[in-house]
């Protein structure tokens, strides 16, 4: 009405000028990460871990393959394993992070990293090497959280989402019955 | 030698060459040439000007174009081009690398020497109307006595080579953005030409220089109604957003140069942008007193002038989505032509009221406290007529009759 609207849109036009923009130049900058960003380049610490294959095991897509001998190390202790092979085939990897829930050494942990584009196929698969000299970056996805509290799976009391300091997530709320109202009701009914 | 008057750019140089005869009544000094040989000094530097000005005028053209990449990139909450050169400035010069080096391609089925013939023309008359405008105190080409005419006259040319481009290139989609062309280009002539009017009764003069110095106050203080309607329908005038129709994208390719490509491609597209910095100039010139202005070099403040109202029709393409072909009809003559007519009115009855005759002077004077109580009620006639017009004038079109429907074979039988 009398031309106020083309106005409007001038001043909101003006107000998106004035604001930065959002895009970023990407190869001279990066966006940052969310840390629970589930991303490649896996983070694997190897004194931490048994060579159990847990990892390979749980994996739906079979991708990660570990060969390991006897180290002859610490026999008393009752001897862990050297890891000879630790190949892992993230051209075929989707992210599901299982294999970091099935750990039960906190050995393997997702990366931070998104630009792992390869020319070749062979060399989407992460070596033993590269994840012994990669630079730890660990996506906190899963278990960093309790380890920055402190949390040792093995002595300590189990711990609370919220106690780790992960946001409670809306779409989890109680929308129906929890269990023990519907486990009451049961009860009730006969 | 009346072409040495007020005209520093042309003085020094031709000062510089011409034969004594020549120099000693105007100049001072001996020229580089023996006597006689003005003819070839007057050649010489006129060449010279007209080269100097055209090469300033095309890099400004180009960083123009890099500047409303750049600030449609901003209104648009992205960076814009950013990777040629620092900030990205060389990329005018990629494009132009790029446009010169395709093949020239001339459509089977197209008027050849017409498909030829048109962006030229576009381009040239974009040139022209360079040869009009003062750039700064005493710099310009000609201090033409019919200056405003011959602008209106040269961008008229527009219309008639995009047309031309429409027409020869045997594509039924430039045909439409052709026949959308001469449709609009020739609308809003109408409009633009009367809010000139307002400024030149109150100048007096069609010469552009003399229009600079007859702005006691700056005329868009004077003409806001005028500056409005003028910055409206040279926007259509030059095909930028919101009245694009030409080329409109999302309907017609890519309208009138839908079959052009390469550097033929790259003359319209020179030519569209240039458009916008001479528009830029007129409007500068017109309304808001050219290169006049305190403490900064004169051709500074031409130069601020022309980018500020660069980035006002940025700012309007970067805002507005682009209307309907039969809404910018609408437009051009149920909105702006009758607001055009009231401004020459107003403009005249205020003259005869407030105006007398100068005892020695030509034309009508008026006194500056009599200027700013028309400033006053011009505001006020602007914003009501703007205001009352927008809320009366529907620009909807009329439904159509619906044909009866067609009768059926048993009827005819």
């Amino acid at each position: 009405m009398y031309g106020l609207g083309i106005l409007n849109g001038f001043m909101v036009t003006l107000k998106n000028f004035i604001r930065r923009p959002f895009t970023i130049s990407y190869p001279e900058q990066r966006a940052p990460q969310h840390p629970r960003f589930r991303g490649e380049e896996f983070t694997w610490y190897e004194e931490r871990c048994t060579g159990c294959a847990s990892c390979a095991k749980f994996c739906p897509l079979g991708i990660i393959r570990i060969v390991t001998h006897p180290s002859q190390e610490t026999p008393a202790e009752g001897d862990s394993y050297a890891i000879d092979v630790f190949d892992i085939d993230i051209g075929r990897c989707m992210f599901c992070g299982l294999c970091v829930e099935a750990c039960p050494y906190d050995a393997l942990f997702m990366g931070s990293g998104f630009e792992e584009a390869k020319y070749r196929r062979q060399d989407l698969v992460i070596s033993v090497e590269r994840l012994r000299t990669a630079e730890k970056r660990p996506s906190t996805w899963y278990r960093p959280q309790l380890e920055a509290q402190n949390y040792d799976p093995r002595r300590g009391e189990p711990m609370t989402w919220q106690g780790a300091g992960r946001e409670p997530w809306p779409y989890h709320l109680p929308l129906r019955p929890t269990t023990e109202e519907m486990t009451t009701d049961r009860e009730a009914k006969p | 030698m009346a072409f040495l008057e007020g005209n520093a750019l042309f003085r020094n140089l031709y000062c510089l060459l011409a034969g004594n005869s020549g120099n000693a009544q105007h100049c001072g000094r001996d020229g580089l040439l023996p006597a006689g040989w003005e003819w070839l000094a007057f050649a010489l530097v006129g060449f010279a000007i007209t080269f100097l000005l055209l090469s300033a005028f095309l890099l400004l053209t180009m960083f123009y174009t890099y500047l409303e990449r750049r600030l449609l990139g901003r209104f648009q909450g992205r960076i814009g081009p950013n990777r040629a050169g620092p900030f990205g400035l060389l990329q005018p010069v990629a494009d132009a690398i790029k446009l010169l080096t395709k093949e020239s391609i001339v459509p089977q089925g197209a008027d050849w020497l017409l498909y030829n013939l048109a962006p030229l023309m576009m381009v040239v008359v974009m040139f022209m109307v360079l040869a009009v405008i003062p750039f700064g105190k005493h710099t310009f080409i000609a201090d033409l006595n019919v200056g405003v005419l011959f602008i209106i006259a040269v961008t008229s040319v527009n219309a008639l080579a995009v047309f031309m481009a429409g027409i020869a290139s045997g594509n039924r989609y430039a045909l439409f953005g052709g026949m959308r062309a001469v449709a609009q280009l020739i609308s809003y002539e109408v409009p633009m030409v009367l809010s000139i009017v307002g400024v030149l009764l109150l100048a007096g003069s069609l010469s552009l220089v003399e229009i600079v110095e007859a702005q006691v106050i700056p005329f868009f203080l004077l003409q806001p109604l005028g500056l409005f309607i003028f910055v409206v329908s040279a926007s259509a005038e030059m095909n930028r957003p919101p009245f694009d129709q030409l080329e409109a994208e999302s309907e017609i390719v890519a309208g009138y140069h839908t079959e052009y490509g390469g550097m033929k491609f790259g003359l319209f597209y020179l030519a569209e942008y240039a458009a916008v910095l001479t528009t830029s100039g007129v409007i500068a010139t017109l309304f808001l007193d050219g290169w006049e202005g305190p403490l900064l070099p004169s051709h500074v403040w031409f130069l601020m002038k022309v980018f500020f109202l660069a980035f006002i029709f940025i700012w309007v393409r970067a805002t507005l989505p682009r209307v309907r072909i039969d809404q910018t009809m609408a437009f051009a003559w149920k909105f702006l032509l009758p607001l055009g007519i009231i401004n020459v009115f107003m403009t005249a009855a205020e003259l005869l009221l407030f105006g007398h005759e100068e005892a020695g002077g030509q034309g009508i004077v008026l006194s500056t406290a009599d200027l700013w109580l028309m400033s006053v009620v011009n505001f006020a006639v602007a914003v009501v007529g703007i205001g009352a017009f927008s809320r009366l004038v529907s620009l909807r079109t009329p439904a159509l009759p619906v044909s009866a429907p067609k009768p059926s074979a048993a009827e005819v039988v």
